[in-house]
């Protein structure tokens, strides 16, 4: 299975993601594009900014790539890119694509990595709004993924 | 012979900047191990007590949990609730 990754302060394309994961043998390309919200309960939002510990999201991604691989094994190639530094509202902060013979996997793939991206990756998010920064956690059902998986422990 | 060594631990996000510096140094007693680096920034730094019950430890690139050892010049970070995504 082919495999990038990147941590990168340069606005994120998906376009060049899912030329990195095209493969003859794919039939499916699955992509997610997690954007900024303008707003979080109710309090608007100006911008964000992430912050991330590099070596150990390198190392973090590539455990997540390993674990996809044994559990699709038919999976091509995936792709996951996490930008860090100031994000405007509506760009993307995070993409993972997944290439793979057919549909079923590579969604399913796709899910997966966003899912343990978000519990698991050295990265942080600080909203800034009108009045304040905040550092923004994933919320606890993110972090266990109990909720994606249908109770199976991470 | 005193048995404490220090040990430098980086700081990221939240904890961060509620010591306001991307790094500190705790000594321990050897053996030492993530657990007892956890209580010690816990104690000489007040402002992170809040968020050291909900942090991870890395060691060297490697998530730990509290029974890992540590050695002086090991790269150990704590690490935050997480956000990313």
């Amino acid at each position: 299975m082919r495999t990038h990754y990147e941590i990168t302060e340069s606005p994120l394309s998906l376009d060049a993601l899912v030329e990195r994961v095209t493969d003859p043998s794919s039939g499916a390309v699955a992509t997610f594009t997690g954007t900024t919200r303008n707003s979080f309960m109710s309090k608007a939002v100006q911008y964000l900014e992430y912050e991330a510990y590099a070596p150990l999201a390198e190392q973090v991604l590539g455990e997540i790539g390993t674990e996809i691989a044994a559990r699709w094994p038919s999976v091509a190639a995936v792709a996951i890119a996490h930008r860090v530094g100031r994000v405007e509202i509506g760009e993307a902060s995070v993409i993972v694509v997944v290439s793979a013979p057919h549909r079923r996997e590579a969604l399913a793939a796709c899910a997966y990595g966003i899912d343990r991206l978000k519990a698991v990756l050295p990265v942080w998010k600080k909203e800034v709004l009108a009045d304040g920064k905040v550092w923004r956690e994933n919320a606890p059902v993110d972090r266990t993924g109990e909720v994606e998986r249908g109770g199976e422990p991470p | 012979m005193t048995g404490m060594e220090a040990y430098r631990i980086l700081l990221f996000g939240p904890a961060r900047e509620a010591v306001g510096a991307g790094a500190t140094t705790v000594e321990l007693a050897h053996p030492a191990t993530a657990g007892a680096a956890i209580a010690a920034l816990a104690a000489s730094h007040p402002a992170l007590a809040p968020l050291l019950p909900h942090s991870r430890v890395a060691v060297n690139h490697s998530y730990v949990d509290a029974v890992a050892r540590l050695e002086p010049g090991d790269e150990i970070a704590i690490i935050p609730p997480v956000g990313g995504g």
